[in-house]
């Protein structure tokens, strides 16, 4: 299953060695990926295999939503078929 | 990869503009439930609903979480417990409503609709025995929901069943008194009822569909309104077309979770019911969208014109992005239910008279609105018989969801809580219509060609 995590807040050090190295421990690998700064606030769109990972999406999700809480980033992880749904025919 | 402008609009619709899936109803027939004793009956009713249903709720938030868009409610429609119950022999049909709500709970489901009968040319005695059985069963259950159908284009007014459900709707008030009437708001009165509609409270599950299947009701009249802003002054032309692109993507997101949720539970897919569905949060509101096309308040001069156009382009633009559209299609206009329907009525610019008018031009009728307590039930008849004549004659669905508040005046205000929202009680005319229903019959079917 193909992912898109998307990650905004704050620009400062280390954001995306933080995000890459838990997906590193979920095993996910990253396929593509995107960043800039859009007005000050950090950006970033990434996606993912989320087949490889060592653990169920759900599970997934929640280790995101914690490090959503201690980084004080916005980050939202979904399935790709959303945005192909709603922007592709 | 997907254009990231693209993935930002779409995070900013669901986390800022209230897009949502508003419901994941299963339709389940209860044909096969009949039966000469009524308690039996019921156990039937209950295994068959649990045996359906087990995992609906844990698919739900299953697509939910996987592909990050809110599904608000799940719910299951039944067919409707008239024709069920007719074979019984004694017995009250309330207690195959206690069996829904208890099938209901076990399922974990916000609502099951399908208390209902089919009325528009005449009642059988089982069709008389579940209207009798109304107001107990909604006062003595909580996610139960019921409708009748008194009218169809092909068949005219049911006056009878017309007169009858003023009375029920007063009874239902009068048993549900301490919580304002609530059951009230869990009764619909339609004209040319649809059979696979997947709202509430109107849903039950119609006699020519599958055994069980899947209806999905998209929402997002926030995402409607904030893509208008940027087209502010511009001709309707114009305006037609943002709301259709807007409604093509809210649909292609509920076509795709229809799609995900019908594989995941083997259930067929049966229809994406397009509707925009307000709620009482700020920024959710079908008032505020005729508001952004130029309107001072909603209910002025002006809102009938600005409603057709609203619906005419969320169907439009709907259609083409699911392979099956269906339930009842378009904007709805539930006064609690909606900010801005409930600050305009406040204000006194929205009159149950404008209401009625709007009702011609979008999808459903007279909805979620408070009443006096003191209002006669042939008052509340006259009111469905005008709402029935405007479906019967425009070949549309209408219905009639009020509320006589007990105990409640003019100037007083009504919390139902949760998404049924909060409603000042609205006046109504106070001339007698009483002999006029005291008439009956039946209104007869309207001519379909000579349409002027």
């Amino acid at each position: 299953m193909r992912a898109v995590m998307t990650v905004i807040g704050p620009d400062r050090v280390g954001i995306i060695a933080g995000v890459s190295a838990l997906l590193a421990e979920k095993h996910v690998n990253i396929l593509d990926l995107n960043q800039t700064i859009m007005g000050g606030i950090f950006t970033m769109v990434m996606l993912l295999d989320t087949a490889t990972a060592n653990c169920p999406f759900e599970e997934l999700r929640a280790a995101f939503a914690d490090f959503e809480h201690v980084s004080g980033l916005s980050v939202r992880i979904q399935r790709e078929d959303t945005f192909a749904a709603m922007h592709r025919i | 990869m997907l254009d990231r402008s693209d993935i930002l609009e779409t995070l900013d619709m669901i986390d800022q503009q209230h897009l949502d899936i508003r419901t994941i109803t299963m339709g389940i027939s209860l044909r096969d439930c009949a039966h000469p004793s009524m308690g039996r009956c019921a156990e039937k009713i209950y295994d068959k609903i649990c045996r359906c249903a087990a995992r609906l709720v844990e698919t739900g938030r299953a697509i939910e979480s996987e592909y990050g868009i809110p599904i608000v409610n799940k719910r299951i429609s039944v067919t409707p417990i008239a024709l069920v119950a007719e074979s019984c022999e004694g017995g009250n049909p309330a207690a195959l409503a206690r069996a829904m709500d208890r099938a209901a709970r076990t399922c974990g489901v916000n609502f099951i609709g399908g208390f209902s009968a089919l009325v528009h040319k005449g009642a059988t005695p089982g069709d008389a025995r579940l209207l009798d059985a109304i107001p107990e069963a909604l006062s003595e259950t909580e996610l139960v929901c019921s409708s009748v159908n008194v009218a169809t284009t092909r068949a005219g007014v049911n006056m009878d069943a017309v007169a009858r459900m003023g009375r029920v709707i007063k009874e239902t008030a009068a048993l549900t008194a301490d919580r304002d009437g609530l059951g009230c708001a869990k009764l619909v009165v339609f004209a040319n009822a649809v059979e696979d509609n997947p709202f509430m409270a109107g849903a039950f599950h119609g006699v020519g569909e599958p055994d069980c299947v899947i209806n999905v009701g998209v929402s997002g009249p926030g995402v409607v309104c904030h893509a208008l802003k940027s087209v502010r002054g511009a001709p309707f032309d114009l305006v037609a077309e943002t709301v259709k692109r807007t409604a093509f993507r809210v649909t292609r997101m509920g076509q795709m979770v229809a799609r995900a949720a019908s594989e995941r539970l083997g259930v067929p897919f049966g229809v994406v019911d397009l509707s925009l569905a307000p709620t009482p949060a700020v920024g959710d509101s079908v008032a505020r969208i005729l508001e952004e096309m130029g309107l001072e308040t909603c209910g002025t001069h002006g809102t009938t014109a600005a409603l057709a156009l609203l619906n005419d382009a969320v169907k439009k633009g709907g259609v083409m992005a699911s392979s099956h559209v269906g339930g009842l299609s378009g904007a709805f206009i539930p006064v609690s239910e909606d900010e801005g329907m409930i600050a305009a009525a406040e204000q006194g610019t929205l009159t149950l008279d404008k209401l009625e008018a709007m009702t011609c031009v979008c999808s459903v009728g007279l909805d979620m609105i408070a009443v006096p307590g003191d209002t006669s039930a042939e008052t509340i008849s006259a009111i469905i018989a005008d709402e029935a004549a405007i479906g019967v004659v425009n070949s549309k669905t209408t219905a009639v969801r009020l509320i006589p508040v007990p105990g409640k005046q003019v100037g007083d205000r009504v919390e139902f809580g949760g998404l049924l929202g909060s409603a000042p009680v609205m006046p109504v005319h106070p001339e007698s219509a009483a002999q006029f229903i005291a008439r009956g019959g039946r209104i007869p079917a309207p001519m379909q060609s000579l349409k002027n």
